[in-house]
């Protein structure tokens, strides 16, 4: 059809700056016309039919960009735009599409985020432009990051973080003797450092009960937990699941595949509810403990079939060679075959531990308010109904910083790991 | 004596006596699970004396005096907790299946779009997959339930489609099919699809005896197009609607009378589930396709096969072996996520049996039980179906 409506002929090099500026006036006119149309509201076709004004933009874009495909033209720039965009009639059209919504929508977008949001004042009454009220934010920062901890104690739970952060970013610095000891550090001694500092009751601190933890920091406190405590016992179950011997094997497989077959939801109301059952009358244990528990054994599973994707990647002649220097079973799996296993699948831990984190929210149907948790109570507070949705989009960037430099570092190691073997 | 020499010792007496260290650690293993079950199961009796209930199923023929907001089928206050029970797996059975649909469609677009040559369309595929996949699917949730959907009109302003469909805060309103002789309708259904087995088979033998091509896939559309259409001119069928109409309830409450109610909890939930899934299963159909080595397509165009037989023969066949186990376990990993659903208030089996008729019942052993073992056996389901697809389609080696 557009090649006998086409009076000029096919767009070729010969008549290259014809071409250029015809179809670049064209596809121009079509990229004002969206702009006009959806900010000003003017319509500079409004003197065509009804039916066919609606679509004018696109039929600018497309011709405009019809008479940009020159083939071969000599000119690099030119060439490499209609290779990436524009290399026929249906990705042309495709690429005038997404031009288009993308300004209809971004500029709305920033202008909800920015550019008409409030940023300055103390009380919802001040929120008057029409964008987003980042006050309210600003007002339950401390409750969304630390949740009902009281505040005269949060340098606590500052302390114990700035001491992982510190201790983590001093293992890529310090000499690989004072490594193994900074590790040992962080897996059985921290963890007993930011219990008590964070939860107190001895050394002078004053007690805080687990109720009032809350916020970002215990969607890192279960997350650290969690991690420390699945990861011995998702390597034994995955050593358990390649055993030869059929009573560790089976039991390995049936613990396994029970975790990975139930919601992470069942196993939390099994242990907030049905847990209790089955303790001795009269003992308590704090809901916090027994959700840690639960997500424990949960995120085990998924780490035992991580490693055994290690174990079995592995070549059969490591096996045969640790065997034939007379190594025993456990000394053959702790000096050869684990750490060459564990190294391989270092990334696929960065994933489950990332798939961890972003589960935690769901302990609020426990009753325990992490970030999500925290916003769901700040938004149903009297002085400030109504800001749903700044709050679930500022937790959705936080928990998308996270995730994603999380996902980046593991692909980052995964490359890193690929080229060693 | 050091600690070292000590422990060498130990593990020396273990490694020299084969026999012991072949059966001890499994005595073992099974000393441990029988005193754990036997530890609970005391305790668990105990308590349950002490609180005065008995151990049992008995309460599911019990009546459940709560009602469910959302249901397939028939069901009242005066229904049983079974009843109940199975109202919660027939919803999240529904929502998860409306999600994996869903999320297929989307994930494999989106696959196909991250692969495309236009610059612009495989970036945003990229952005999309990145953004989506790394909030937690219970914030989206959140996200789409009380930002988006509450945002939407009221029933008297709502949404028009073409006076067929009407989208407000109240929920979505589509038309009710309304079918006389529903079943002959389904019977040819069913015949069509046992008619198109047999010509697929025919056409396989036709092609590996003589070599002769049938056009397959146009006769079988053609059946599935004819036969129900036959029902409707001879077979008494016939197919009408009820369409939502808006009706004042009172002097300012209006609402849509008739029709289809989708409620805002299942759109919710379906839209989380499918946008959060479809970006793993695009990442899967990404993989697949890049799988596929170039030689394979070039070996096929050499020896004479049109670009959509190359698809068709060459390239699919290949990159499903790639793509179908990790998509089942997404699917699987779906259908775990649609008990999200309880955060929301949609009555899936979390909700209703584990929540409702829990807090009413106090049986949180039993219903904890069965609301996993039911999780357990739709996983076990879905798994034994896709391993048989697997199979099935996998390479055939000589």
């Amino acid at each position: 059809m557009i090649k006998n409506l086409n009076f000029l002929g096919k767009p070729n090099r010969d008549k290259l700056n014809l071409f250029i500026s015809i179809g670049s006036t064209l596809f121009l006119l079509g990229i004002v016309d969206v702009t006009l149309n959806s900010f000003f509201e003017i319509n500079i076709t409004s003197f065509l039919p009804k039916w066919i004004n609606y679509f004018t933009p696109i039929l600018f874009g497309f011709l405009g960009l019809y008479y940009l495909r020159i083939d071969f033209s000599g000119n690099i720039r030119l060439d490499s735009l209609n290779k990436n965009i524009n290399s026929n009639w249906f990705n042309s059209l495709l690429t005038l599409l997404i031009i288009f919504a993308l300004i209809q929508n971004i500029p709305p977008l920033l202008n909800w985020l920015f550019f008409d949001a409030n940023f300055v004042g103390e009380t919802k009454e001040e929120c008057t432009g029409s964008g987003a009220c980042w006050i309210f934010i600003k007002i339950w920062f401390p409750r969304l990051i630390y949740g009902l901890y009281p505040n005269a104690e949060i340098w606590r739970i500052n302390l114990s973080f700035i001491l992982l952060i510190a201790s983590v970013i001093s293992l890529f610095y310090l000499p690989q003797k004072l490594k193994k000891y900074m590790i040992i550090f962080l897996l059985f001694i921290f963890p007993f450092i930011m219990i008590n500092l964070i939860s107190g009751g001895n050394f002078g601190l004053k007690w805080v009960e687990t109720i009032a933890w809350g916020g970002l920091s215990l969607t890192f406190i279960i997350s650290i937990f969690a991690l420390i405590f699945c990861f011995p016992i998702g390597m034994f179950l995955a050593l358990g699941r390649r055993s030869s011997t059929p009573v560790t094997r089976y039991s390995s497989i049936g613990f396994i595949e029970f975790w990975r077959g139930v919601p992470l939801i069942t196993v939390l109301f099994m242990a907030s509810v049905m847990f209790p059952m089955f303790l001795p009358d009269g003992t308590y244990m704090d809901k916090l403990v027994r959700v840690i528990i639960a997500i424990t054994l949960f995120e085990a599973a998924y780490m035992a079939e991580v490693i055994r994707g290690g174990l079995q990647a592995l070549p059969k002649g490591q096996y045969d060679a640790g065997k034939s220097l007379g190594m025993g079973y456990w000394k053959l799996h702790l000096l050869v075959i684990l750490p060459q296993a564990l190294k391989l699948v270092i990334p696929g831990i960065a994933n489950t531990f990332l798939a961890l984190v972003k589960d935690t929210p769901l302990i609020l149907v426990v009753g325990l308010l992490e970030l999500v948790g925290m916003i769901d109570m700040a938004k149903t507070n009297p002085d400030w109904l109504g800001f749903a949705t700044e709050g679930y989009v500022f937790a959705g960037i936080i928990f998308w910083i996270i995730c994603f430099s999380m996902s980046r570092y593991s692909q980052s190691l995964e490359r890193k790991y690929k080229t060693d073997r | 004596m050091d600690i070292k020499d000590t422990t060498k010792s130990f593990i020396g007496f273990f490694e020299g006596n084969s026999k012991l260290k072949k059966y001890l650690p499994q005595v073992l293993i099974v000393a441990f699970i029988v005193f754990i079950f036997g530890y609970f199961a005391y305790n668990a009796q105990v308590n349950m004396d002490n609180r005065g209930i008995d151990f049992g199923l008995r309460f599911l023929g019990e009546e459940a005096s709560f009602d469910i907001q959302f249901s397939l089928i028939e069901y009242s206050g005066a229904s049983t907790y079974a009843r109940a029970y199975l109202v919660g797996l027939l919803n999240t059975i529904l929502v998860a299946s409306i999600g994996i649909v869903f999320a297929t469609i989307l994930g494999v677009v989106i696959g196909i779009s991250r692969l495309s040559p236009n610059y612009l369309i495989s970036k945003v595929a990229e952005i999309y997959i990145e953004l989506f996949r790394n909030i937690p699917l219970l914030l989206q949730l959140f996200f789409w339930y009380f930002a988006a959907l509450r945002a939407l009109p009221l029933p008297i302003e709502a949404i028009n489609f073409f006076d067929v469909a009407y989208l407000s805060v109240k929920g979505l309103y589509v038309p009710k099919f309304i079918w006389t002789n529903f079943s002959v309708f389904l019977y040819s259904l069913v015949a069509a699809i046992v008619a198109i087995v047999f010509v697929f088979k025919y056409a396989r033998n036709q092609q590996e005896q003589t070599g002769r091509q049938i056009p397959s896939f146009f006769i079988s559309i053609g059946m599935i197009v004819l036969f129900p259409f036959l029902t409707f001119l001879v077979g008494g069928v016939s197919l009408n609607f009820e369409y939502p109409k808006l009706t004042q309830l009172s002097e300012t409450i209006f609402n849509f009378i008739g029709g289809v109610s989708i409620i805002p909890e299942l759109m919710a939930l379906a839209a989380a589930l499918s946008l959060y899934t479809a970006t793993f299963i695009a990442e899967c159909v990404r993989a697949g396709i890049m799988g596929v080595g170039k030689g394979q397509k070039e070996a096929a165009a050499s020896l004479g096969l049109t670009p959509a037989q190359i698809l068709k023969l060459v390239v699919m066949p290949q990159a499903l072996r790639i793509i179908i186990p990790p998509t089942t376990n997404q699917y699987l990993n779906l259908t775990k996520n649609s008990s999200l659903a309880a955060a929301i208030a949609y009555p899936d089996i979390v909700l209703v049996f584990a929540g409702t008729a829990m807090m009413q019942t106090g049986r949180a052993i039993e219903i904890v039980s069965i609301t996993m073992l039911t999780y357990l056996s739709l996983s076990i389901a879905i798994s034994i179906f896709m391993n048989w697809y697997n199979k099935k389609i996998a390479i055939k080696e000589k």
